[in-house]
């Protein structure tokens, strides 16, 4: 190819402005999106979840979530007095269909809603030989179904349990933060669906969103601090015996 | 000189090797796909496909921007905030489509239980009741409006696309 | 969910890494192994083994032509295993692999097994006939060159190959190791002990397993076995056993006394859905009775015949308790919950892809191709080679 030095300033800011929008990250189904914008999280109050399982079969609905497993799924605590380290933990179908009727007021109960913490240092992207899941720019977890070998390394890798080999696509699959909502100005499905408000969609980098009030105000936790993976999941009124 | 000619096999398996090499980077030329490496160690591309996929729910500024009798009545009682596909489901094919998706009407006696039966193990500030004591088999929207629940607003099934 | 016990993650019910990964350890394990055994003779000057060093090299082809098909059959689309060389995550420890393999596959075993048996090729190529000559003149590429100056060069740069092969076996297998010992996600794993224990187990089991191999070759060889070899072997095979078992039981002992918010649940599983296997299988079986009688024989003066039980015995079920070891590990790191609250059960199929008939396929295939390799590639002293043809 031969470029004469008067092509070359013509094509230079071209050139350019396809570098900007490189760097900015425009995912082409969302024309108004930036990626650099947005450093997308959740946060989870558990002091509000009533375990109807909306998000469960939100989430299922939305993404074709085969039978069996979650990329969301609802955990049911009972811890009896003093014993945070012997909680008795349920989750029928993953909470899909709410949970059974809890007469007797012996401890205490709650629900903890689970799903992918989306985490800034995440040991399951670590670990993938081929570059097949990875975090966006806009740091979602996610996975590229079409080049993942189906090793499952990232599942084994993952402490939380929230990836699976998909039985029938035989790739990783999990909880994708509802990327193809958030890129385009929705929220999440179970964020959508739940009608407690206990799950919200937080960008960390909109100094606007309501998150930032919140974390200034309540006691905030993530799950499994000592993996340092740098969660993304913001649970408030977490329990110590939640694991 | 006869030391290099007789190390000259040798030569010929390192030359194995570099052939080897050669076409590993030629196939790899052809192999890695072009986005690859765009943002990271990954596909750039996937994440447009990612980005790309269909919506199944709608989100309640597509369902309010039609049903605004319905949000003006929810505005009035405890169910403000609760999202309309928290109830209806997913209906994104109802908003792209509205005349010829029609949703199906949730049935009260299911969808009413699902949150507010009782249960210890629920918030202890959420209103719930053991559903046969509390409507003795009448339907719930006998009396209360599922829009707006709270018993001063007089349940007529007021608004929603019948 | 049948199989279940107390609570699980539900995505955690299903075993993601089926029998397929417990082999796959084991039979790079042997290559391992098998390795260091001819490197004894090449590099340290153990005289004693020479009977031993060809075959032990290529027992080493054998098996690790076969090591990755076990990963590859497991992969959900294998036929996209060749990111791995295309695309390497240089933060993955399995990215390595294809890398670690071909190294030792090419620079290492098949140079090392080239230069020694370049003389008999080069011979061969030319005193055979028909499919089989095309097939050694291949193997000359095209250098007749069989100069003393020339077989001179080769067994330096051979013991150039072979010094260089001792930290490739171990990169080869302690890397499969520290695919386990570095996921910090699952305590049964997490360990830098692990990758030391993965290659003093892979040693083990690859010198029981030529050991075994040549005092059956030469039997059914209808030759004498060299008692001296066998002894050796089994001398340094018991030094290295108590090394494995001493680290085995260190790693042991340490997850016992600083029993950690994991302990409970994995001690129960150890006594519970692993008591077989890991109790019974491993450290009894596995490791004490072998343990015992190799230590008898280099205390007691033991008549001949005695000596040659033990060491078959001792061999195998040497090879079987690394073989549980490394069952362990990989089952036994995906039955209890992250949650430490429960237990899933792994139940075996037995004609899928990863099923039982596969793994047993897969256990066998580098017998045939030892076999292919021992009828190409003769392994014994040159006046026998005859013999051994017929």
């Amino acid at each position: 190819m031969n470029i004469s030095r008067r092509k070359m300033l013509i094509l230079l800011p071209a050139a350019a402005v396809a570098w900007e929008s490189v760097l900015a990250g425009t995912p082409e189904a969302s024309p108004n999106y930036k990626m650099s914008d947005h450093w997308w999280g959740m946060l989870i109050d558990i002091s509000k979840c009533i375990g109807c399982g909306n998000c469960v079969r939100a989430c299922q609905t939305e993404n074709d979530v085969p039978e069996g497993y979650f990329r969301t799924w609802v955990e049911r605590y009972h811890v009896d007095d003093y014993h945070l380290e012997n909680p008795v933990v349920i989750s029928p179908d993953g909470g899909k269909e709410g949970f059974p009727v809890v007469k007797e007021d012996a401890g205490k109960y709650f629900f903890v809603p689970k799903m992918c913490n989306h985490c800034a240092d995440s040991p399951c992207t670590q670990v993938c030989p081929v570059g097949a899941t990875f975090i966006s720019p806009d740091g979602v977890v996610l996975i590229d179904q079409k080049y993942c070998l189906g090793c499952a390394y990232c599942v084994q890798a993952c402490p939380y349990g929230c990836r699976y080999v998909h039985p029938t696509k035989e790739v990783a699959d999990k909880c994708t933060l509802c990327y193809h909502r958030i890129t385009k100005g929705l929220t999440t499905a179970c964020c959508e669906a739940c009608p407690t408000g206990a799950r919200q969609l937080a960008d960390l980098k909109n100094p606007n969103d309501p998150i930032h009030e919140f974390l200034k105000t309540h006691n905030v936790q993530v799950l499994k601090p000592q993996m340092a993976t740098g969660a993304k999941a913001f649970y408030n009124d977490l329990d110590g015996s939640v694991r | 000189m006869s030391a290099f000619k007789d190390a000259r096999h040798l030569f010929r398996f390192a030359g194995l090797f570099v052939l080897a090499f050669l076409v590993f980077l030629v196939v790899r030329h052809y192999y890695v796909p072009k986005s690859f490496g765009q943002y990271g160690h990954y596909r750039g591309a996937a994440v447009g496909e990612i980005a790309n996929l269909p919506v199944k729910f709608a989100g309640h500024q597509a369902c309010e921007d039609c049903h605004t009798d319905v949000v003006a009545k929810k505005n009035t009682g405890k169910h403000a905030h609760v999202n309309c596909e928290a109830c209806h489901g997913a209906l994104a094919s109802h908003a792209d489509d509205p005349s010829t998706v029609k949703p199906v009407l949730p049935d009260t006696a299911v969808l009413c239980a699902r949150c507010h039966t009782a249960s210890a193990a629920k918030p202890k500030g959420f209103p719930q009741v053991e559903p046969a004591e509390h409507s003795q088999g009448l339907p719930c929207e006998t009396c209360h409006n599922p829009h707006s629940p709270g018993m001063d607003a007089p349940a007529t099934a007021a608004g929603g696309a019948k | 969910m049948s199989g279940v016990e107390g609570y699980m993650y539900p995505n955690e019910i299903t075993l993601y890494w089926s029998v397929l990964i417990v082999l796959y350890p084991y039979i790079t394990g042997l290559v391992a192994g098998a390795f260091i055994l001819a490197s004894l003779e090449r590099v340290f000057r153990v005289e004693a083994v020479k009977p031993t060093y060809r075959l032990a090299l290529l027992t080493a082809l054998a098996f690790l032509l076969v090591a990755p098909l076990p990963l590859v059959l497991h992969l959900g689309h294998p036929f996209r295993s060749p990111e791995m060389y295309f695309t390497p995550h240089d933060t993955s420890a399995m990215a390595m692999f294809g890398y670690v393999y071909m190294w030792y596959l090419m620079a290492v075993l098949v140079f090392e097994i080239w230069l020694d048996y370049r003389r008999e090729i080069v011979l061969l190529s030319q005193s055979s006939k028909g499919l089989l000559r095309l097939v050694y003149k291949v193997m000359t590429l095209g250098s007749s060159n069989i100069s003393e100056r020339s077989l001179a060069i080769d067994e330096r740069v051979g013991w150039i190959v072979t010094l260089v092969g001792i930290p490739s076996a171990f990169l080869l297998h302690g890397y499969v190791g520290f695919i386990f010992g570095s996921l910090k996600a699952n305590p049964w794993w997490s360990s830098p002990l692990m990758p030391v224990v993965f290659i003093f187990s892979a040693m083990v089991s690859g010198i029981a397993a030529v050991m075994l191999l040549y005092m059956a070759l030469t039997r059914l060889r209808k030759q004498k076995i060299d008692m001296h070899c066998v002894d050796t072997i089994a001398m340094y095979m018991f030094y290295i056993f108590i090394i494995d078992f001493s680290l085995e039981m260190l790693d042991l002992i340490h997850r016992i006394y600083e029993a950690d918010e994991s302990f409970r649940s994995l001690n129960f599983m150890a006594h519970t859905k692993l008591f077989f296997s890991q109790i019974v299988l491993q450290i009894c079986l596995g490791t004490i009775v072998p343990l015992i009688l190799l230590f008898l024989t280099q205390v007691v003066k033991l008549p001949e015949i005695a000596r040659k039980y033990m060491y078959v015995l001792s061999g195998s079920l040497a090879l079987i308790g690394v073989l549980a070891m490394r069952w362990n590990v990989v089952i036994g790191g995906q039955l209890f919950s992250k949650s430490f609250l429960g237990y899933t059960t792994y139940k075996m199929a037995l004609v899928t892809r990863e099923g039982l008939l596969m793994a047993i396929g897969l256990t066998l295939l580098p017998l045939l191709f030892l076999w292919v390799l021992v009828k190409l590639l003769p392994p014994w002293p040159e006046k026998n080679a005859s013999v051994a043809a017929d």
